[in-house]
């Protein structure tokens, strides 16, 4: 079989906010890196980020501080998060956003001069550095203008099939290029997976066609544990109307803006349900939430800044009840704020600039002017690769993993704004491990019998005759959205498991047309095995956890149970090819920062 | 339901020809959710580049009746389907496969320009203080999306070719990004004038008028940097002041 062969002591594969930033890292620590991305450079799923990337600095509120934070993620993650991995991420997030400060990003500013922060959901104080709802533009931008000149090879349009091990080590990648169809053997002495997400295995979603879950797969098939795979957070609001972008986000800074939710009797719901673990820090009435958004430092938050898994619950619940919008969502309105604000409008459009436009040109809507319709929609994974919490390594020496793809940090329920302080703190931890690790490890051997296997199958559909790839990734968006989504009970997951093994089977046998240059088809095709893999295990490891906690909302199991609390859930691939899930005990709390946790209740 | 018929380029560098396809048009759809549904249904080769189908990316650039746009971003509503509406790629950059084409040149080019230079820290903890008016400007630059069909319709780069002298309307905004960051001490002025070719802009705004972000090219950061060449490189006491050094 004819491939190209690259040589690099650390081959990053993803380049969003964390593999840029593992890049970087590496790099500056005096290995050479090749970084590999499914799209062109700067392209990645981290510019779809609005809100912001939270962090300690204090600027707004300088009662904040990372103990504050850390006990806000460790509440929002329901306590399953990996604790050390919360603590890291809250001591280092400050000098990760400084730090892109010194690399040219210009955030919004306080009056002042410094870094201007915002309210989010979960977070006690304002947090969230922020530029306008394009955050995650900037961040990337600037990671990518700055990575350009750190001697990486960055290798585009490119996508990985399967991870090269040589014994028990990760030894590199085979990849394919999408340009031309030609094989890629990638050499390395580490490896750090950033692939992101897994969205594309539900319908709606917020995820772009890039997110089939391949860095979750291939650690999988590698050998790697993933853990808190059941925990799949749906973002209480994604458009709903035109049915063509059903799904697309509409940030949480709408609400920490001043944006309240309503049903259609225009009443505001989310007074009527406030979780006890949230009801010191929230609002019991209207003007003190509207206090709170305007900075007033003595008021609680509103309801509709509760965690995004409580907020998308009792949307769903309205909805059921009849009480839902024309489309099936419930109101989102902004535009209220010209009753307090005179200059309400432009106030609007300068902080919310993209979803103004986004409305404006997507669905004919005014949102200075009109409410928008709003619902969940799949967002992001809080389960991913178990990874150690400081050196980001995988089960699997020689295998890092790195923002989303990586689990432990977030727990059941991510808080906004912490998945882009997540992608630098543990990109550039990834980064500095994975170079360690290649310095003091020889290249192991490229395997030529497992290159040619993989190459083999990966050109077996342009041979078949049969389906193609599109109408069984359709259908099993459907049933993972029907079945596994939401709101989840026991015979539904069954009947999804039974769907999802029928489903492989077709994706095995699908066929494509064409030949192997830019073939949508065939790419489409190659993704099929990963979305399958983590539609397994998220549906494995959901119908495992008979409890409702954080994302994960079982009908036939409401309510946490104290058993389930001490329970992380881990699936691994056993001798016989086959899913496993196994329990392991969630890790004591260090007393310093049980102590935190109590003084922070 | 409404169906629309659509000429699509299929092709790569050494040809190609316009194939024509009908799809179901619904509710709100974009030429992309067209594009998509021909991809699925009829032609599962067809090579198209899209990312987040949100207008954040700037991945899905094309001419949609020979007007530069990002697809998922342009309503069908607003599109006329009387006749089929034809959809060919960017032609600035080389064909790669149907409608996708070669950008890397751009990449090459960013790679050309002077980084980010900060200025020393303005306080103890290494962080600094930038006024809200002062970084206004910078941040509609940095809107940008890279989806370049400021340098598709861009003539000097479209028509007449001069990717080797001209870095185009995306990268003189980058560079006034870079230049006028309150922060910045690097200075690109004589790139600009030189190597970047910025004399070539003959301020005819076409890109302004394309770009899907609102970005003023033209007036905030094309004439501007015009402007700050001149004064240092063409203006006649300067010039003198210069001989004698």
């Amino acid at each position: 079989m004819d491939y190209q062969t690259h040589e690099h002591d650390v081959l990053v594969i993803g380049a969003g906010g964390a593999g840029l930033r593992a890049a970087i890292e590496a790099s500056t620590a005096g290995v050479s890196v090749g970084l590999v991305c499914k799209s062109l450079l700067g392209k990645a799923h981290t510019v779809m980020a609005e809100g912001g990337m939270a962090a300690s600095l204090g600027n707004v509120d300088d009662r904040d501080a990372w103990s504050v934070h850390f006990a806000d993620t460790m509440r929002g993650g329901q306590y399953m998060s990996n604790a050390r991995m919360a603590e890291l991420h809250a001591k280092e997030a400050p000098d990760r956003v400084r730090e892109l400060e010194a690399w040219g990003a210009v955030f919004d500013r306080t009056p002042d001069g410094r870094i201007l922060q915002r309210n989010f959901g979960g977070h006690k104080y304002p947090r969230l550095a922020h530029v306008g709802d394009r955050t995650g533009l900037e961040m990337i931008r600037t990671l990518q203008d700055h990575g350009i000149h750190q001697g990486i090879d960055v290798h585009m349009e490119c996508t990985v099939l399967t991870l090269l091990k040589d014994g028990e080590r990760v030894i590199g990648a085979f990849a394919y290029d999408r340009e031309r169809g030609r094989f890629q053997v990638f050499h390395a002495r580490a490896v750090v997976l950033a692939t992101g997400g897994i969205g594309k295995a539900f319908r709606i979603t917020s995820n772009s066609w890039e997110y089939t879950g391949d860095g979750h797969a291939l650690a999988y098939d590698a050998g790697a544990d993933l853990i808190d795979m059941e925990f799949v957070q749906f973002h209480p609001t994604g458009m709903v109307w035109p049915p063509s972008v059903r799904g697309i986000l509409v940030t949480e800074g709408v609400r920490g803006e001043g944006g309240v939710l309503k049903n259609k009797d225009g009443h505001r719901f989310m007074f009527d349900d406030i979780p006890d673990l949230y009801k010191n820090q929230t609002a019991d009435n209207e003007e003190e939430g509207w206090r709170y958004t305007q900075g007033d430092k003595e008021a609680r938050r509103p309801p509709e800044l509760l965690t995004r898994d409580h907020v998308a619950r009792c949307i769903v619940r309205e909805v059921r009840e009849g009480r839902g919008s024309e489309h099936g969502g419930v109101y989102l309105d902004i535009a209220w704020i010209k009753e307090r604000l005179s200059n309400g409008a432009e106030y609007i459009k300068k902080k919310l600039p993209s979803m103004y436009h986004q409305f404006k040109q997507l669905a004919s809507i005014d949102i200075t002017a009109e409410a928008m319709e709003v619902g969940p929609t799949t967002h992001y994974v809080m389960g991913g690769v178990r990874v150690d919490a400081d050196t980001q390594m995988s089960s699997v020496p020689g295998l890092f993993a790195a923002g989303e793809c990586a689990g432990g940090l977030h727990g059941a329920n991510r808080l906004g704004g912490n998945s882009l302080s997540d992608l630098l703190v543990f990109g550039k931890r990834a980064g500095e491990y994975a170079a360690i690790f290649a310095k003091e490890h020889d290249a192991g051997a490229v395997n030529t019998d497992q290159v040619d296997t993989v190459a083999q199958r990966a050109l077996e559909p342009f041979a078949r005759e049969g389906e193609g790839p599109y109408k069984v990734q359709q259908e099993l968006q459907g049933r993972m959205q029907d079945l596994v989504g939401i709101v989840r009970q026991d015979g539904e997951m069954r009947q999804a498991l039974d769907e999802i093994a029928k489903l492989r089977e077709r994706a095995d046998r699908v066929a494509v047309i064409g030949n192997r240059e830019y073939n949508a088809g065939w790419h489409t095709a190659l993704d099929l095995p990963h979305l399958m893999t983590v539609s397994e295990a998220v549906t494995r490891a959901a119908f495992e956890r008979q409890e409702s906690r954080g994302a994960h909302f079982r009908e036939d199991h409401l309510g946490k149970d104290e058993a389930w609390a001490k329970v992380n859930l881990i699936i691994r691939k056993v001798g016989d090819g086959s899913m496993q899930v196994v329990h392991e005990p969630v890790p004591e709390l260090p007393t310093e920062l049980a102590k935190i946790v109590e003084d922070n209740r | 339901m409404e169906t629309a018929t659509f000429r699509i380029w299929r092709g790569n560098a050494d040809g190609g020809e316009f194939k024509e396809y009908s799809t179901e048009i619904t509710d709100g759809m974009v030429v992309l959710d067209a594009v998509l549904q021909i991809q699925a249904a009829a032609a599962n080769d067809l090579a198209v580049r899209w990312n987040c189908k949100a207008g954040k990316c700037g991945s899905c650039s094309a001419e949609v009746n020979g007007n530069p746009r990002l697809m998922c971003m342009t309503r069908m509503d607003t599109v006329p389907t009387d006749q089929p509406v034809a959809i060919e790629p960017m032609q600035t950059f080389p064909s790669i496969r149907d409608l996708v084409t070669d950008v890397s040149w751009n990449f090459t080019v960013k790679q050309g320009i002077p980084p980010f230079t900060p200025r020393p820290a303005d306080a103890p903890d290494g962080t600094w203080r930038m006024q809200q008016r002062d970084v206004n400007r910078v941040q509609e630059f940095r809107k940008c999306i890279e989806c370049f069909l400021c340098q598709d319709v861009c003539h000097v780069l479209r028509d007449h070719r001069k990717h080797d002298e001209f870095i185009g309307p995306r990268f003189l905004v980058y560079a006034a990004a870079l230049e006028m960051h309150p922060l910045d001490v690097a200075d690109r002025v004589e790139e600009l004038a030189e190597a970047d070719g910025i004399g070539y802009c003959n301020i005819t705004k076409c890109c302004t008028k394309v770009c899907p972000e609102e970005i003023t090219i033209t007036d905030n950061a094309i004439i501007p940097l015009k402007e700050r060449v001149v004064d240092r490189l063409y203006d006649p006491i300067s010039k003198l002041l210069r001989m004698f050094r």
